[in-house]
């Protein structure tokens, strides 16, 4: 086995910064949706007691990103939300890099698994 | 199933407002004890603003990655996380996580209160027993091919530690994850359970390994839950942005001791959560 290339330490230091850019981001995003959904609705009544579920816009990756470029204050949030979700995807993806350039094959099969799972219970393809 | 506790019909904005400064206690106290604020995120917003279970586990997520992916780089400064055993046991939280959020699509919400102030119940008694360390000198054949072995910084200079019982490890965070996808908590104590008693590893190294592992899981989930319509902007906005916050604060005015007073007080505010969680859940009410 040769040495690694980039120690692992320094990877992850470097997926840490990139996780936290990430979140600052989606923060943002978050707070600048709820700014604009306070205007919108802030002097409505509460309705978070009965379950009703979310528009089709709000649940799936293509619907939020439009909503998002429509700049409709939930739909901003909601990307803020996607965009958090995807921060630790990122980061298994990232280490789905380092293990390929490490030549570690059975950490490759076994972020590729993680990565796969990630993916699909965003896209809605898990039951 | 829908049948309402207390009605809490307040403005939107008040309802933000009142929901953002709660879910900054509750990071400011998990930060501050170390606990994880997580935990108290659900009991709160179904018990004091009377949200629906799904809406609150859905927030609840949410807060656990931020918490966790933002305090990602902090902990790696420290230079102690397994990069290898994180990712092999999180192909046991993640599996466990998918099972979780499926789980909770077909369980009753009085099922799940009940479960949830089970665990809080269990997560205050773990946090008030001392954590003694295991750290073990014999190799273990499957840890060593799987090259989970490592070392981390000591006052005595670098010190190796031998991982044990991978599979029981394993078992448990799939445990873990399962937890995580139902009620939509970190799990922290059933992944410390896992790490420091089941594969004896140093406590600098679980704890680290542990938080890195927590957003992932915590996205596996989210990700379902957020294609099923039980995250609502409205609600999960104010519960991110106030346990981030609080979070951050935390960690600024401290960094590695946690008080031990605030530890009790906020373990006592977890049983009491708990108590009330399985009243609730058995009398039919949430």
């Amino acid at each position: 086995m040769a040495p690694p290339a980039v120690s692992d330490e320094e990877v992850e230091l470097r997926l840490g910064k990139l996780l936290q850019i990430g979140v600052l981001a989606a923060a943002a995003l978050v707070l600048a949706g709820g700014v604009g959904y306070l205007v919108e609705y802030g002097a409505t009544p509460t309705r978070h007691t009965l379950f009703v579920g979310e528009p089709e816009n709000l649940t799936t990756v293509g619907g939020i990103v439009a909503s998002a470029l429509a700049l409709h204050a939930r739909g901003l949030i909601q990307l803020g939300l996607l965009l958090l979700i995807a921060t630790p995807v990122a980061r298994v993806g990232f280490s789905l890099l380092a293990f390929l350039r490490q030549r570690d094959r059975t950490y490759v099969a076994i972020t590729a698994f993680v990565l796969i799972l990630l993916l699909a219970s965003i896209v809605g393809l898990t039951p | 199933m829908c049948k309402r506790t207390r009605e809490f019909r307040v403005s939107t904005l008040a309802f933000t407002i009142l929901v953002a400064l709660g879910s900054f206690v509750a990071g400011l106290l998990g930060s501050l004890t170390g606990l994880g604020g997580g935990v108290v995120i659900v009991p709160l917003l179904t018990l004091v603003f009377g949200v629906d279970f799904r809406y609150a586990v859905g927030a609840s997520l949410v807060s656990v990655i931020a918490t966790s992916s933002g305090a990602a780089a902090a902990y790696v400064r420290e230079g102690f996380t397994n990069i290898r055993i994180g990712m092999l046991l999180e192909v046991a939280t993640t599996v466990g996580a998918l099972i979780g959020a499926y789980l909770a699509g077909l369980v009753s919400s009085s099922v799940l209160s009940v479960v949830f102030g089970l665990v809080l119940l269990y997560s205050a008694f773990a946090s008030s027993r001392p954590r003694p360390e295991h750290v073990v000198a014999v190799k273990d054949p499957l840890a060593a091919r799987l090259r989970l072995d490592g070392s981390y910084p000591t006052p005595e200079g670098e010190k190796e530690y031998h991982v044990q019982r991978v599979p029981l490890g394993f078992g448990l965070m799939l445990g873990a994850g399962t937890l995580s996808g139902l009620l939509g908590i970190g799990s922290g104590a059933v992944k410390v359970l896992a790490m420091d008693q089941a594969m004896c590893l140093p406590f600098k190294v679980s704890t680290t390994t542990s938080n890195f592992m927590i957003g992932v899981t915590a996205a596996a989930s989210a990700g379902i839950y957020l294609a099923r319509g039980y995250i609502d902007p409205g609600i999960a906005m104010p519960v991110m942005l106030g346990v981030l916050a609080g979070a951050l604060v935390g960690t600024r005015i401290l960094t590695h001791a946690h008080p031990r007073v605030l530890r009790i007080v906020f373990a006592l505010v977890i049983v009491a959560l708990g108590l009330e969680m399985i009243y609730n859940g058995a009398a039919g009410r949430l």
